[in-house]
């Protein structure tokens, strides 16, 4: 195009766009925020009744699946610990409820923002050439090697990353609602298959458990990244949009 | 720039017209359909009339889970109840032949029942989930008579809109919306697996409301109110639940 040699300089140097589009950054802070609420909320929740069962029912007077080394919030449960813990149940639950909304209602923004502007596409899709052994190992040699990322990697995400956030957005995500709507009588009764398929409602509260497992094991490693890549020039990425490159100056 | 503050304008006046006609239509089909729970207030208020809207809106007729015989939890769970009142023990002692439920409120002909006469009408048997908000459940076949014939019989008024029902045991008292009182698997149950209701289970009468959580299904029942509004009932919170805590409308 003839017309960008006659761009003024201060434009060619004007800093490129946000690292983060806008609608990225405020629903990744409104996940975070309400997953902290769920996750704590979600252990309260647990203590009532740290036993596990596979099927449509399960209480203290059948065979768990397992039950988890905890005191329980209920003197009915079978726990080896001598003491009850008080119960934390009515706001746990008002909490876990009024979180899921949010995480919901933005998870619906998020993946319309995703589509159709080809967020998903673009950034988290990962490349056919990157389903190479070689490339895998060579992303993994860089992080076992404790390499920090340079800049081309801070402005875009590995394959690892990529499939790592595609999983959480499509697979994890989506599989924790799921579970826990099962879990609820009115909608058991309105949607009867979407209960029977995960083997019942007991199967699905042990599974919205291992999933919400694999969730905190995401945040934790991806908590440990930012860290590792620059704690404060993450966090400003995400939060103002400043690409971490721009920072290398500061 | 007067041209983008004009179109600037025009689209803050559409957005504002957008969002005017939305609260009005809004307001007006909350009124309509009676989507705002008694609990709709305070800080959790938001999740809970979300919860309460969309199940009104998607589950109203859906019927629960009905399971085989098979199905039946052996042995089933009695939670905890707080120590059994005088009252109960006094019409324990008579083999419950005095235990009587009492309809009020807005209906044409208040009633009172015996057991024997509950135990004559129509009835349905349905082998149905219980689950505790603690997290456990089991499955057992209830028998009783629908809620909504009770209330047939004594002449359910238009204006309408719950059924508060009391234990008694002291304190203990809850109330449902038409949708779940009219609903045929909400039963007043006295049989279970086939005997009676055995007290551990809410014997000699218990509401069951197999669409919502366990702690909506009252043990021991003796009235029932029919009500256009719950703001005349302890805090008007809708029942001795949201007193304590816990969610008013427990279908999750």
């Amino acid at each position: 195009m003839a017309g960008v040699a006659s761009i003024p300089a201060a434009v060619s140097v004007r800093a490129p766009g946000p690292r983060h589009a806008a609608v990225v950054r405020a629903t990744h802070w409104l996940t975070t925020l309400s997953f902290l609420a769920l996750l704590i909320t979600g252990g309260e929740i647990l203590l009532s009744h740290p036993r596990f069962y596979w099927g449509e029912t399960g209480n203290v007077l059948a065979p768990p699946l397992f039950q988890l080394p905890l005191p329980s919030s209920r003197a009915t449960v079978p726990t080896g610990y001598a003491y009850i813990l008080p119960d934390q149940n009515g706001w746990s639950r008002h909490l876990h409820f009024e979180a899921a909304w949010v995480a919901v209602l933005t998870g619906l923004l998020y993946l319309a923002f995703g589509f159709f502007t080809g967020h998903f596409r673009r950034n988290l899709l990962p490349a056919s050439a990157d389903f190479s052994r070689r490339a895998f190992s060579g992303v993994i040699a860089e992080h076992l090697r404790l390499r920090p990322a340079n800049n081309t990697a801070a402005r875009s995400y590995n394959v690892v990353q990529r499939l790592a956030y595609l999983l959480v957005i499509f697979v994890f995500f989506p599989l924790v609602i799921w579970t826990g709507l099962a879990m609820s009588p009115a909608v058991a009764s309105a949607f009867p298959s979407a209960v029977s398929v995960l083997g019942g409602q007991q199967s699905a509260r042990t599974i919205h458990f291992f999933v919400s497992v694999f969730l905190l094991l995401f945040v934790v490693i991806h908590f440990a990244m930012v860290c590792r890549t620059g704690f404060r020039s993450r966090m400003r990425a995400m939060t103002t949009g400043r690409p971490p490159a721009q920072m290398e100056g500061l | 720039m007067s041209v983008l503050s004009r179109r600037r304008l025009i689209g803050v006046g559409i957005g504002a017209a957008a969002g005017a006609s939305g609260l009005f239509l809004g307001r007006n089909l909350v009124q309509r359909y009676g989507l705002i729970p008694p609990d709709g207030g305070g800080i959790y208020g938001p999740g809970e009339t979300l919860t309460y809207a969309a199940h009104r809106l998607l589950t109203r007729h859906s019927m629960a889970r009905e399971f085989p015989r098979a199905a039946i939890s052996n042995p089933p769970f009695a939670n905890e109840v707080a120590p059994l009142s005088r009252a109960f023990k006094q019409l324990q002692d008579g083999a419950f032949v005095d235990w009587r439920l009492a309809i009020d409120g807005m209906v044409a002909q208040p009633a009172s029942f015996s057991l024997a006469e509950i135990k004559s009408f129509p009835s349905r048997s349905q082998i149905t989930h219980l689950a505790c908000e603690e997290g456990w459940s089991y499955i057992a076949e209830w028998i009783g008579t629908p809620l909504s014939h009770l209330l047939e019989m004594a002449g359910t008024l238009p204006q309408a809109r719950y059924v508060v029902y009391r234990s008694i045991q002291p304190d203990w008292w809850d109330s449902i919306d038409m949708a779940d009182a009219l609903h045929p698997q909400t039963l007043v149950t006295y049989a279970m697996n086939g005997g009676d209701l055995p007290v551990e289970f809410g014997g000699p009468l218990r509401l069951r409301v197999p669409r919502q959580l366990g702690y909506k299904s009252v043990k021991y029942i003796t009235s029932l109110t029919v009500t256009d509004s719950l703001k005349r009932f302890g805090k008007g919170l809708g029942s001795a639940s949201p007193e304590g805590g816990y969610a008013w409308y427990a279908g999750i």
